[in-house]
């Protein structure tokens, strides 16, 4: 099984040092200083975490004050603070660099590389995001300069001129949250790059970019897109940062500046943003799902050529965040008709997933738990956005919970369900231990009765016409049951996380012991010692397919016999286990 | 277990584009999109500043700097020829030659602001114009800055003679990013110089 691995004592010179319990501080150091693949990854992931705990909480105080018609639980400035610091915390700092640290973790082991491509520019990407982070919180305590602490940026995630002039957003937290998404815009598009590298130039000898893991694959798209959608907010952030402080007039609309320009500048952006947030979840999808349904993924090719056509779509669509603008007919007809498009490649890969779990044989672990739990709730999440994407209905739904409730439930119920989904997974090669399948069942399971509570009902005082981003609300607009039930989802949604945390704890010290390949899976990673040494491999792997350790697994019957240039179609009877 | 089910064809050679040439094209589409957006606005806010100057009042063509970036990019394909086929020496003069265009670039557009903000006072704040201009603009000259700081420790490392044969591929790269500065001139060039003047 472990072909690719030589025993560690013919690695290393086992007479050369004698073991020691290392320093905390020589611990502290390694990890400071390591261009590692995996440490870097790691550090994406627990930093990622941390900034998860935190925004949770937001969100926690933000449901409280909302729960109840006429609270005040937080003031108004500190609840415009709330969402603002909560959305940049969530896209920028938990969900960019969580999806990063994977990538970073992953990559080279599915590959068969030793490392990324540039190891030194993978850690500065890191320090520079995580930087970034924490001058957003540090706007907490020196937002207001000398003139005292307490202020955090409140001009929401999308930062609208000309709220951000001058005039309307004195003192400076609003430039610790340019600096911070600035930051890590630099950081991001510099780890987009090295997966970019690590993907072309750092391949085994027969990893074809067709025989690539589907994972390494859409990594490979979402960096790509990155260039694409990062640039233009690096370039909107430094044209803010001018108005604010060289006094240009890029968004001054008194001298002729446009706000309507921001709009545009920042969702080209944000749109293509939800894209590279959701393609590597697709990304752990197609490595989870055919595992556990005991087969290989259905339509490979297709759902390439989906992922590619995502990638170009979405660069296509964002003014459908503009719909309110009053953009006239043409403009709002070609985004309806753009935003509707990409539903259909989406769609190809929802019914790739179907057709992978079609007639396998499905083992209900809590990994394959989290993957169905995304499916479904991807595909209502997709439903309404193609509401949303019908112009005269945005007008009605614009800015108003349902908004809220439609992307919630892409970035929890999709995305954060898979994101679960692959630390189930994952977590055996990464520790060497297994996470409890029984705790993990108890979160599941609230999970879902929780993240069901809040976002089911969420759309409802959407409908009813409930702005978002408002502080309180009176008791006789028929809103405060569905606040009330969305509120308490937050809570259950909130112990299920906890419980979460406590297991990975837990199985950490006392979990079962994984071994090198517990699910029975078939690409390289599972091939070396859970957890990799830092070498990786001790011997380059070399590939004839895409699922080479079933190749090892299976010498009778290797997939090479099925995969031809071509790509004939595969007529094998699939795995009967 | 034995791992011969691993290894397809063990003769077959197994060659992959240089990293280095992929990271770098990746960025220069980073750059790319952000310059994009600095010249949507450029041509967005044109003929809507609210005061004076315009661009006709106050700017006139840069005819024989941008000759002298635009050869430098010339001048550096002929460095990196010339490490390639070992020529050590020849590689040092054309390296510096590129330095020499790229500085004399730098020094026109330092004298061109210099006369719009002293003899025309326009600065970055007195329109939309000015706004524009001096962003996009400056935006550009800081990339051919950063392009020329990295030439000239080219050079330095050339001259001393620790540039040899095996560093053509890094050179190659950085001549990529040097093309690519002056490509974004000619875009600069037309839109500010020729389309809204
Ligand atoms: C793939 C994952 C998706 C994610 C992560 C996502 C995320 C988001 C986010 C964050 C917003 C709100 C931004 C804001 O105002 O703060 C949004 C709005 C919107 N989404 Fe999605 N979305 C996804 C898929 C889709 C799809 C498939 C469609 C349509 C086919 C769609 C259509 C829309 C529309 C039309 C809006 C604008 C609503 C408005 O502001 O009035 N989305 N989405
Ligand atoms: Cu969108």
């Amino acid at each position: 099984m472990m072909a690719t691995q030589t025993p560690p004592n013919e690695v290393y010179d086992a007479g050369a040092s004698k073991p020691h319990r290392p320093l905390w501080l020589e611990v502290l150091h390694g990890w400071v200083t390591t261009v590692d693949h995996k440490k870097i990854g790691l550090m994406y992931i627990g930093y990622s975490l941390i900034f998860l705990v935190v925004a949770g909480f937001e969100a926690l105080l933000m449901r409280i004050q909302l729960a109840i018609p006429n609270n005040h639980f937080v003031s108004p400035q500190v609840f415009n603070g709330l969402f603002t610091v909560h959305g940049t915390t969530m896209v920028f700092f938990v969900g960019m660099p969580i999806l990063f640290g994977f990538g970073n973790y992953l990559i080279p082991l599915m590959i068969g590389a030793r490392d990324m491509a540039f190891p030194r520019l993978n850690a500065f990407s890191f320090w520079i995001s995580a930087f970034g982070g924490l001058l957003l919180y540090y706007s907490y305590i020196g937002g207001s300069g000398l003139y005292g602490a307490g202020s955090a940026p409140d001009v929401g995630w999308f930062a609208y001129a000309p709220l951000t002039s001058r005039v309307f957003s004195p003192g400076h937290s609003t430039d610790y949250w340019t600096l911070a998404v600035l930051l890590s815009g630099i950081g991001t598009i510099g780890t987009a790059l090295n997966i970019v590298a690590t993907t072309i130039s750092m391949r085994c000898p027969g990893m074809k970019m067709s025989r690539l893991p589907l994972l390494v694959w859409l990594y490979l798209v979402t960096s790509c897109m990155t260039f694409i959608a990062v640039g233009p907010l690096t370039a909107a952030q430094i044209m803010l940062m001018l108005d604010r402080y060289a006094g240009s007039h890029f968004f001054d609309t008194q001298a002729g500046g446009s706000a309507v320009l921001w709009m545009h500048f920042f969702w080209i952006f944000g749109h293509p943003e939800v894209y590279i947030l959701v393609l590597p979840a697709f990304a752990f999808a197609n490595e989870i799902i055919p595992v556990f349904s005991r087969k290989a993924i259905f339509g490979y090719p297709a759902m390439v050529a989906a992922s590619v056509g995502i990638g170009f779509i979405s660069m296509g669509v964002w003014a459908h965040h503009m719909f309110t603008v009053g953009l006239g007919p043409g403009a709002n007809t070609f985004f309806v008709l753009a935003t509707m498009i990409i539903s259909v490649p989406t769609g190809i890969k929802i019914f790739n997933w179907l057709a992978t779990l079609w007639g396998g044989k499905i083992h209900f672990t809590v990994s394959m738990m989290f993957a169905i739990g995304f499916l479904f709730q991807f595909l209502i999440a997709g439903l309404t956005g193609i509401m949303l994407s019908v112009a005269p209905l945005d007008w009605q739904l614009g800015n108003s919970y349902f908004v809220v409730a439609h992307f919630h439930y892409v970035l929890v119920g999709a995305i954060l369900f898979m994101l679960f989904s692959a630390f189930y997974y994952w977590y055996p090669k990464v520790t060497g231990r297994m996470l409890s399948e029984r705790l993990g069942k108890w979160h599941f399971w609230l999970f879902v009765i929780g993240f069901h509570l809040t976002f089911d009902f969420m759309h409802i005082p959407g409908l009813l016409g409930m702005p978002r981003r408002i502080y309180t609300y009176e008791a006789d607009r028929g809103w405060m049951i569905w606040n009330m039930i969305v509120s308490s989802g937050a809570a259950v949604q909130a112990v299920a996380t906890l419980l979460f945390v406590f297991n990975m704890v837990w199985s950490y010290f006392k979990g079962a012991v994984a071994g090198a390949d517990p699910w029975d899976a078939w690409t390289l990673e599972w091939s070396t010692t859970s957890p990799p040494p830092s070498y990786n491999f001790a011997q380059t792997p070399t590939v004839a397919s895409r699922r080479p350790l079933w190749d090892l697994k299976h010498p009778e019957d290797p997939d090479s016999n099925y995969e031809t240039e071509q790509s004939l179609p595969r007529t094998r009877q699939e795995e009967n286990l | 277990m034995s791992d011969a089910a691993l290894i397809s064809n063990p003769n077959e050679e197994w060659v992959l584009p240089s990293r280095g040439i992929v990271g770098m094209a990746c960025l220069i589409l980073a750059e790319a999109s952000i310059f994009v957006i600095f010249v949507v606005a450029y041509i967005f806010y044109m003929g809507k500043s609210l005061t004076g100057p315009t661009p006709k009042e106050v700017l006139t063509l840069p005819i024989f700097t941008s000759i002298c970036l635009l050869s430098s990019s010339l001048t550096v394909h002929a460095a990196v020829s010339a490490l390639s086929r070992s020529k050590r020496h020849l590689c040092s003069l054309w390296l510096a030659a590129t330095v020499l265009l790229g500085g004399i670039f730098l020094a026109g557009t330092a004298h061109e602001w210099y006369d719009l903000i002293y003899n025309h006072g326009l600065t970055i704040s007195t329109n939309l114009f000015g706004t524009t201009f001096y962003s996009l603009v400056g935006l550009h000259a800081t990339h051919v800055l950063i392009g020329l700081i990295m030439l000239s420790l080219a050079l330095w490392f050339s001259l001393r003679g620790q540039m040899t044969h095996e560093h053509t591929e890094k050179l190659e790269v950085l001549s990529l990013y040097w093309h690519f500065v002056d490509g974004v001139w000619v875009i600069v060039f037309l839109v500010v110089y020729v389309l809204g003047r």
